[in-house]
C-alpha cells in the first residue's frame, strides 16, 4: 500500500528526470551540428535552412542573442508594468483597505492571473497593439504592428498578481509592533510603511519579483500573439523582438522531419529557458523561506 | 462609599467581627496599612469617608472624561474618567483583559490603527480635546511618546533607531544637531555606554533590556512631553527590569509618564499614582501608597491580595 | 516640548500630509488600474464576441429535387436567388448576388432533405446561413456607412439585402453553427464543438492522471514518508515544477511521448497526459496542505482504537482532507483548461473539421481554437475568437464557482 503511495511520488521525480533528459540529450544532438559558441554568442538567428544544401547559408544561424535581448526585453516592460502596480496594490491592500474593500479586491486582482494566457495575447492583438500604433502615430512615432511594447504590457497586466500577492503577504508578515513603533513616535502612515515596513519586508517583495519575472521570461502565448517573429537585436520597444518561447513554438510547429537543427534548436533553447527559471525560481524561494523564518 | 467601613483603618480592636475575620486573612493589606497609618502624617483626614488627595497631585496634563471604547459590539472601557498629573509615574493596574492598555493607547490615539475601535467622551491634553476635529495625530504622538510592551526596535542600526523621529520630523538642522541629540537620548536611557562604540550595529543585536531602553531613548528623542509605557518590563528578566524601573524613575523628572502595569511590585516601587482597572471599569484611583495601603473597593482588594488577576 | 521644536515640526506637517496624501492615490490608483485592466480586458471580449451567439439567416424559395443523391444542390441555391431577384441579369451581378448567402447553404438543402424525405420534388421555404459579411452587417460589426472594400459588400448588394430584410425572409437567430460545427474556412459555418470535444477527452485523461497519482503522492509524503534525503529531493523537486514554464512540459511530451513511445501526434490522449504531469504539482502541493490541516488528534484517536496506520489514513484523514483535495483539484484542471503551449508543441494545433470521437483521433483544444482564429484573415473570426474566450471563461469561472462552493460547503475549522 504504501509502496503504491510511493510510485505517486516518484513520477514526481520521473517528471523532472523526463524534462532533463529529454532537453540534454536533443541540446545535446543540437551542439554536434551548431557548436555551442555560436549558440551563445552569435549575434544573428536565422534559423531558415534553405532548400538545397548547396546553397548559401544551407545551414542557417543559430545565435540565441537576439532571442534572450527580445525575452529579456519583454519580460523588463512587464516587470516595469506589474512591479508598480503590484506593488502599490499591495500596500494599499495591506495597509489602508478595510477588510471589506480586502474581501473583494484581492481575488478580483488575482483573477488577472486565472484567465488563460492565450485570452491575454488576443487581447494584445484585438486592443493594445491598435491602440499603441494610433497613439505612436498620433506622437509622430512608428509603433510596429508587434512591437515589444504591446506584448510587454501586456504581459505586465497578467503578472500583476504574482507580485501583489507576495508583496501582501510579505507586507502582512512584518510584525504590527514595527508598524505601530514607527506611528508611536509620529510618523504618517506613509513613513512607516516606506522607511519601516517595506525594507522590513523587502526579501518577501523580492522573492514575489523574481517570481515574476521568471514567469514573463517563461510565457508564451502572449509573445507568439503579440510579438514578433523577427530576430531583431534592439532594445526598442517599439520595435518587433522575437523571445526564446516563441522560437521554441516556431521551429515545433507544423511538420518538419525531426533531426534537423532547426527542431533540435528548439530542444536547446528549452533547455535554457528551463535552467534560467529554475535558478529564479529557487533562489526566490531561498529568500521568501528564509523571511518566514526570520519572523515566525 | 458604604464599604469604606470594612476598611481596616481604624486600630484593630474597634473594627466589628466580621471584618476583623475579613482582615486576618489578609495579612498584606493589614500590613501596609499599619504602615501608612504610622508614616502618613494625614493619616487622620484619611479617614473622612471621601479620602480624594488634594496633596500630592501636581499640575493635570491629561484629563478623561466618561472615556468609552467599543471593538466592534463589545465595549472594552465603561466611562473611564481619569487625570494624569504632570512630572509623576502614573501606573495602571488591574487583572489582564481589563482595559488598561487600551486606555493606555487612547492617550495617544493609537486605537486609531484598529478599524472596529470607536472612542467616546473626551480625553484632553492640557485643555485639548485630542479627539477633536483639527488635531493632528502625527503632532499628537510627537508629544505624546509609547514605549511598548514587546522591545520594538526597528530593523535599522542603533543609531538610525533613535534618530529615526528626529528625522521624520525634522528636529534636526544638521549632522551634528542630530548626533548630539542620539548622544543625549541615549544618554539619557542609560544605554550610551554601552553602545557607544557600536552605534551602526543593528538595534536587533542587543539584548532584550538594551533593546528596551533603546526603544525608551527612540521615544525621548523626539523629546516628548509625555511618555506611555504599556507594560514596558514584562518581557525582560529581572536584573534588565530593575535597571528600567530606576530609568522610569529618572525621567519623571523630565516627563509625565503613564505605565501599564501587571506587576503590583513594580507599580508600588516606581509609580506615585495608581489607578485600578477591572472588567473595562476604572475602580479606583489614587496616591499609590494609599492604594496599596488602603484601597477603598472590594475589588482592589481582592486584586492587590492577590485574590484575583 | 519648546516653541522652537513646534514651530519647526509645524512646518513640515503639511509638506508630510501632502506626501501622505499622495502616497494613499498611488496605492488606490493602482488598484483602479489594476481593476480597470481587467474590466477593459472582459468588455472588450464580451463587446467584441457576444454577436457570434447570433446568426444571420436567409429564407429561401428551394424548389426540392425528386432524387437527393443527383441533385446539385449549389445550383438549386442560386436557381432561389436568381428566382428572388429576377433583374439581376449580369453575370457579375449574379455572382454578387450569390455571395449573400454561405457556402454552406447548399450542405444545409440537403440536410433539409434528408430529414424530411417526404417534401422531396415540392418548393419549400428553407432557412440557410448568410455570408460573414451580411451577418456582420446586420450585426453592426461593419456600418452601410463604410466604404465597400471595408464592408467587403457593394452598394449593390446592401440594398439587396434591405430587400431581402423588408420581405421578412432575413431571420436573426441563435448561433447553432457555432455552437454544433468544427472547425471551417468559412467563419459563418466555423465552430467549436470539434475544439470543445478535444478539450473535454484531455480533461478526463488529465484528470484521470493527475487526480489519483496526486493524492497518492500527497498521502505519501505528508502522511508516511519520514525525513529521508530522497523525500526532501522529491519536495523540492515538486516546488520547482510548479514553476516550470508550461512550454517545457510542451517539449517533455514531443521528446519523450511523441517521439521516444511514438503515441499518436495531435491526439487528446497526448494532451491530457502533457497537462496532467504539469497540474501534478499544483494537485500534491494543495492535497498536502489540506492533509496537514487534519489535527493529529484525529489520527492519534483512529490509531489509539487500533487501527492501523494505513486504515487511520484512509478511513478518517483523508475524508476529512477530500473537500480540500478536490479545490485544489478543480483550481489546477481549470488552469489546464486554458493551457495552450503545451498543445501547439505535440500537436493539437491543426484545422479539425470532423468533431473527434476518441482520445486518439486528431483534435484541437478550445484555447487552441482561439490561437488559430485569433491569427485569421477573415475579419468575422474575430467576433467567434472572442465568442469562444466567453465559452472558456464561463467554463473556468464554473470551475472556480465549484471549488468555492466546495470549500465553503465543506470546509472545516479546527
Amino acid at each position: 500500500m504504501v509502496a503504491a503511495l510511493f510510485t505517486g511520488s516518484l513520477v514526481a521525480i520521473l517528471v523532472t528526470v523526463g524534462i532533463v533528459l529529454s532537453l540534454v540529450f536533443e541540446t545535446f544532438r543540437f551542439l554536434q551540428i551548431v557548436p555551442l559558441t555560436e549558440f551563445l554568442f552569435n549575434p544573428q538567428w536565422s534559423p531558415q535552412t534553405a532548400i538545397r544544401t548547396d546553397q548559401v547559408g544551407a545551414s542557417g544561424v543559430f545565435g540565441a542573442i537576439p532571442l534572450i535581448t527580445g525575452t529579456l526585453l519583454i519580460s523588463a516592460i512587464a516587470l516595469a508594468v506589474a512591479a508598480p502596480i503590484g506593488l502599490f496594490s499591495a500596500i494599499y491592500l495591506a495597509e489602508y483597505a478595510n477588510s471589506k474593500t480586502r474581501a473583494v479586491v484581492k481575488p478580483t486582482l488575482e483573477l488577472l492571473a486565472g484567465i488563460p494566457t492565450v485570452v491575454y495575447g488576443f487581447f494584445a492583438v484585438l486592443i493594445i497593439a491598435p491602440l499603441l500604433r494610433d497613439g505612436g502615430a498620433w506622437a509622430g512615432l512608428s509603433v510596429s504592428s508587434e512591437s515589444a511594447l504591446a506584448a510587454g504590457l501586456v504581459m505586465g497586466i497578467m503578472t500583476i498578481p504574482f507580485v501583489s500577492s507576495t508583496a501582501d503577504d510579505a507586507l502582512i508578515a512584518v510584525p504590527l509592533s514595527l508598524k505601530e513603533g514607527a506611528l508611536a513616535l509620529g510618523s504618517t502612515r506613509s513613513e512607516a510603511i516606506r522607511q519601516i515596513i517595506i525594507p522590513a519586508a523587502l526579501p518577501g517583495i523580492t522573492g514575489g519579483l523574481l517570481l515574476a519575472a521568471s514567469r514573463a521570461i517563461g510565457e508564451t502565448m502572449i509573445v507568439v500573439m503579440a510579438a514578433g517573429l523577427a530576430a531583431n537585436l534592439t532594445l526598442n520597444p517599439l520595435e518587433a523582438v522575437t523571445t526564446v518561447t516563441v522560437q521554441i513554438v516556431t521551429l515545433l510547429t507544423g511538420d518538419q522531419e525531426f533531426d534537423s537543427a532547426k527542431t533540435l534548436a528548439a530542444f536547446a533553447l528549452g533547455l535554457l529557458l528551463f535552467i534560467v527559471t529554475l535558478i529564479l525560481n529557487v533562489i526566490a524561494q531561498h529568500i521568501v523561506k528564509k523571511y518566514r523564518e526570520q519572523y515566525d | 462609599m458604604d464599604c469604606m467601613t470594612m476598611t481596616p483603618t481604624k486600630p484593630l480592636s474597634e473594627l466589628p467581627l466580621a471584618a476583623l475575620q475579613f482582615a486576618q486573612q489578609k495579612p498584606f493589606v493589614l500590613q501596609s496599612t499599619e504602615r501608612e497609618a504610622d508614616m502618613t502624617t494625614d493619616s487622620v483626614s484619611s479617614r473622612s469617608p471621601a479620602p480624594v488627595e488634594v496633596t500630592s497631585v501636581g499640575r493635570i496634563r491629561m484629563q478623561t472624561s466618561d472615556l468609552n471604547v467599543h471593538y466592534g459590539d463589545t465595549q472594552a472601557l465603561h466611562d473611564i474618567s481619569l487625570e494624569i498629573p504632570e512630572n509623576q509615574v502614573t501606573a495602571l493596574i488591574g487583572p489582564s483583559g481589563c482595559g488598561k492598555s487600551t486606555y493606555l493607547r487612547c492617550l495617544n490615539r493609537m486605537n486609531d490603527v484598529i478599524d472596529s475601535c470607536r472612542v467616546e467622551g473626551s480625553v484632553k491634553l492640557d485643555d485639548a480635546d485630542i479627539y477633536g476635529p483639527e488635531v493632528d495625530v502625527v503632532e499628537l504622538r510627537a508629544r505624546i511618546g509609547m514605549v511598548f510592551q514587546k522591545p520594538n526596535p526597528f530593523p535599522k542600526s542603533i543609531y538610525d533607531n533613535v534618530a529615526y523621529g528626529p528625522r521624520i520630523h525634522g528636529l534636526a538642522d544638521s549632522r551634528e544637531e542630530l548626533d548630539s541629540i542620539v548622544m543625549e537620548s541615549l544618554e539619557q536611557a542609560r544605554l550610551f555606554d554601552e553602545v557607544k562604540d557600536r552605534l551602526q550595529a543593528p538595534g536587533t543585536s542587543l539584548s532584550g533590556g538594551q533593546q528596551q531602553r533603546l526603544c525608551i531613548a527612540r521615544a525621548i528623542a523626539v523629546k516628548p512631553e509625555i511618555i506611555l509605557m504599556d507594560e514596558p518590563c514584562s518581557a525582560l528578566d529581572p536584573i534588565a527590569t530593575s535597571g528600567i524601573e530606576a530609568l522610569i524613575d529618572d525621567l519623571k523628572d523630565a516627563y509625565t509618564i503613564v505605565m501599564v502595569t501587571h506587576s503590583m511590585q513594580q507599580a508600588a516601587r516606581v509609580s506615585q499614582r495608581t489607578a485600578y482597572f477591572h472588567m473595562g471599569q476604572l475602580v479606583e484611583t489614587g496616591s499609590t501608597d494609599k492604594v496599596f495601603s488602603d484601597p477603598r473597593d472590594p475589588r482592589t482588594r481582592d486584586y492587590i491580595s492577590g485574590r484575583i488577576g | 516640548m519648546t516653541d522652537r521644536l513646534s514651530t519647526k515640526l509645524a512646518a513640515r506637517l503639511r509638506k508630510r500630509h501632502r506626501g501622505e496624501k499622495l502616497f494613499r492615490l498611488g496605492g488606490l490608483g493602482a488598484i483602479l488600474l489594476a481593476v480597470s485592466f481587467l474590466a477593459t480586458l472582459l468588455v472588450s471580449i464580451g463587446v467584441s464576441g457576444y454577436t457570434a451567439f447570433q446568426q444571420t439567416t436567409i429564407l429561401l424559395q428551394i424548389n426540392l429535387p425528386v432524387d437527393p443523391v443527383n441533385a446539385g444542390y449549389p445550383g438549386l441555391v442560386k436557381k432561389s436567388l436568381r428566382e428572388a431577384f429576377p433583374s439581376v441579369s449580369s453575370r457579375r451581378n449574379k455572382k454578387e448576388l450569390y455571395r449573400l448567402v454561405s457556402s454552406g447553404a447548399a450542405w444545409e438543402i440537403r440536410n433539409y432533405l434528408t430529414d424530411h424525405p417526404d417534401q422531396a420534388g415540392k418548393t419549400v421555404t428553407v432557412t440557410v446561413t448568410a455570408s460573414d459579411d451580411v451577418d456582420m452587417l446586420i450585426n453592426g460589426k461593419v456600418s452601410r456607412l463604410d466604404p465597400p472594400q471595408v464592408r467587403r459588400l457593394s452598394d449593390q448588394q446592401v440594398a439587396w439585402i434591405d430587400q431581402i430584410r423588408a420581405s421578412g425572409n432575413l431571420k436573426i437567430g441563435f448561433n447553432t453553427n457555432f455552437f454544433f460545427n468544427g472547425d471551417s474556412r468559412e467563419p459563418e459555418l466555423a465552430g467549436i464543438a470539434a475544439a470543445m470535444a478535444g478539450s473535454f477527452f484531455s480533461l478526463i485523461i488529465c484528470l484521470g492522471l493527475a487526480f489519483p497519482l496526486g493524492i497518492m503522492a500527497a498521502i505519501y509524503l505528508e502522511e508516511f514518508a519520514s525525513k529521508t534525503r530522497l523525500t526532501s529531493l522529491i519536495e523540492v523537486n515538486i516546488n520547482n515544477l510548479a514553476a516550470v514554464p508550461s512550454i517545457v512540459f510542451g517539449l517533455l511530451g514531443l521528446a519523450i511521448f511523441l517521439n521516444f513511445f511514438e503515441l499518436p501526434r495531435s491526439a487528446p490522449l497526448v494532451g491530457g497526459m502533457v497537462l496532467a504531469l504539469m497540474t501534478l504539482p499544483t494537485i500534491i502541493i494543495t492535497g498536502r496542505a489540506s492533509l496537514k490541516a487534519v489535527p493529529p488528534s484525529i489520527r492519534e484517536a483512529a490509531l489509539a482504537i487500533g487501527a492501523s496506520k494505513v486504515q487511520s489514513v484512509f478511513h478518517h484523514v483523508l475524508p476529512l482532507a477530500l473537500p480540500g483535495v478536490l479545490t485544489g483539484t478543480i483550481i489546477g484542471m481549470a488552469r489546464a483548461v486554458g493551457e495552450t503551449a503545451p498543445l501547439l508543441m505535440i500537436g493539437m494545433v491543426a484545422f479539425i473539421v470532423d468533431v473527434p470521437k476518441s482520445i486518439l483521433e486528431p483534435a484541437t483544444a478550445l484555447p487552441v481554437q482561439v490561437f488559430l482564429w485569433a491569427d485569421a484573415p477573415e475579419r468575422a473570426f474575430e467576433e467567434r475568437t472572442a465568442a469562444t474566450i466567453i465559452v472558456l471563461l464561463v467554463f473556468l469561472m464554473a470551475m472556480n464557482l465549484i471549488a468555492v462552493i466546495l470549500r465553503r460547503k465543506f470546509e472545516v475549522r479546527w
